[in-house]
């Protein structure tokens, strides 16, 4: 192979072939549709779906315009997502710290966490209907168990002598778990964080699809029901573009927790 | 009175005997320097006056109570360092005071006094990962003496450090023990330091460790008035330590030469 295989490409570079990576999947896009091979009812050229893509910016269609789905969708995602915080990380930091615990919960949750998000939507909308928990619902499945097993093994696995210290130091359970142990398992917290939200946000997205009246997801079926694909492909994009924003939160997050402590 | 005693100590790990029958006591106040082969249960002596291990049969006292946890009378400076990567230097050395429930204001006062000591001053806001390995060994040695133990426990504090750190904080150390003594169990496998150091020097044997024998070296150095030397070459140079650091090598090398047959 050649040397620059070993080379590490610059910045300039990678940005430079992410562009022609996009250029050329757009230019693929637009000869199929403008060629006329597959009918824009299946397949809109790029030119129409941006089109409607800044109509729907300020026209409602299903109900509300785009940012008003997706301020919807961001809404029941964060309480979504928060709700499996919250619970998953306390809850994998417990069992990381106390055997008991872990092993009454680990047969049920491996048990659960084969069953993928969208198969709680059945249930989900049984529960619930249309009302909010369904889709919460779904996000907590797509997003708990990345947050509950991170925590878990960031806490199974902290440098036993940071724990020694403390206890030498004095150090009650409650301070060891609130100052060791969690600051310990920041680090695989978040990255369990990252993993969760795009986890709960696809899950969210399939979700709306069949037990919600408004977001994202139900513009889109909306927009499936009225034959308008350029709706549909709209909305696929807004869901990349905020799965894709929120990734880079939670990683600049990453960032700056590892050089806090010195490991980036 | 803060006495140390191993009363026929012995640990094994899973059938492997790693001391065995360890007698030793530390007097109140006394500096004792433990040296041996690696892998000869040192650090297991030390853990178990810490209360972070226990003796599969005999015991370890501190004072005269039996140790069966660790306990605030006890401070660990750790081979490692051990300190917390996501606190600041005060709020390491505050942990241990904090867990005592000493009131705030009495905690800095006490943190600023024993930085100053430490030669830390200035470095409050800075992470361990900031500083170098001998500001950070200070930093440790700093959270365990803030507490004011009675008893100090030591595990090669200073084997991660160079040369020339080493030999810094060796002083250093001196100077401490002289200005407030207290009971200091010290591992190390380096013989000159725990010469230097140390009142007795414990020579364990290779694995299974036992005590082999106990030096005075307390009663050289008051004799030969070693305090009035105040850098360790100078100390290192006279001929009653040269005697003392050759009788401990003998008898370390015999168990080396041991293990070879």
């Amino acid at each position: 192979m050649s040397a620059g295989a070993d080379r590490r490409p610059s910045k300039a570079e990678i940005w430079l072939l992410g562009a022609a990576g996009l250029a050329t999947f757009f230019g693929l896009w637009a000869a199929v549709s403008g060629f006329g091979l597959v009918s824009p009812r299946f397949l809109p050229s790029p030119a129409a779906v941006a089109a409607r893509a800044f109509f729907l910016l300020d026209h409602p269609f299903a109900g509300a315009s785009l940012p008003v789905h997706v301020l919807s969708s961001l809404g029941r995602y964060a309480l979504g997502f928060l709700l499996a915080a919250c619970i998953g990380v306390p809850l994998g930091l417990l069992m990381g710290w106390y055997r008991l615990l872990d092993d009454m919960v680990t047969p049920i949750f491996d048990a659960l966490r084969f069953i993928a998000p969208i198969a709680w939507v059945p249930f989900a909308a049984l529960w619930f209907g249309t009302g909010i928990g369904g889709p919460i619902m779904v996000i907590f499945a797509g997003a708990f168990p990345p947050c509950l097993i991170n925590a878990y093994r960031g806490a199974r696995f902290v440098d036993i002598k940071f724990l020694e210290a403390a206890r030498t130091l004095g150090a009650s359970n409650l301070r060891i778990i609130l100052e060791v142990l969690l600051p310990a398992s920041v680090p695989s917290i978040v990255s369990g964080l990252r993993v969760g939200a795009g986890l709960g946000w696809q899950s969210l997205v399939g979700a709306e699809l069949i037990v919600a009246s408004s977001g994202v997801g139900y513009m889109m079926v909306q927009g499936q029901s009225a034959v308008s694909t350029t709706t549909v492909v709209s909305g696929m994009i807004a869901i990349g573009i905020v799965g894709y924003l929120v990734d880079l939160m939670l990683r600049k997050l990453q960032a700056v927790t590892q050089r806090r402590r010195g490991l980036a | 009175m803060s006495t140390i005693t191993f009363d026929k100590a012995s640990r094994i790990f899973e059938s492997v005997v790693a001391i065995e029958e360890v007698n030793l006591h530390v007097r109140d106040k006394e500096f004792v320097a433990i040296v041996g082969p690696s892998g000869c249960g040192k650090t297991t002596c030390l853990r178990m006056a810490a209360g972070l291990d226990f003796p599969s049969s005999g015991e370890v006292r501190v004072g005269e109570r039996k140790v069966v946890a660790p306990g605030p009378d006890r401070a660990v400076v750790f081979q490692q360092f051990a300190l917390f990567p996501w606190k600041s230097v005060y709020d390491n050395v505050d942990f241990g005071l904090r867990n005592k429930s000493v009131p705030s204001s009495q905690r800095r006062d006490r943190i600023a006094a024993v930085l100053k000591v430490m030669n830390l001053e200035g470095y409050e806001r800075s992470f361990p990962h900031q500083l170098s390995g001998g500001m950070q060994q200070r930093v440790a040695i700093a959270r365990a003496y803030v507490l004011d133990p009675a008893v100090l426990l030591m595990d090669e504090p200073f084997g991660a450090l160079d040369a020339q750190t080493r030999v810094l904080m060796q002083e250093e150390l001196v100077r401490l023990a002289r200005v407030n003594p207290r009971t200091v169990l010290f591992i190390t496998h380096g013989v000159e330091e725990a010469v230097y150091l140390a009142d007795r020097v414990a020579i364990m044997t290779r694995r299974p460790g036992r005590i082999k024998e106990v030096m005075d070296i307390r009663s050289v150095r008051e004799a030969e008035r070693w305090e009035n030397r105040t850098r360790i070459e100078d100390v290192m140079d006279m001929e009653s330590f040269i005697h003392l650091r050759t009788a401990i090598w003998k008898s370390l090398r015999e168990e080396k030469s041991t293990e070879e047959t």
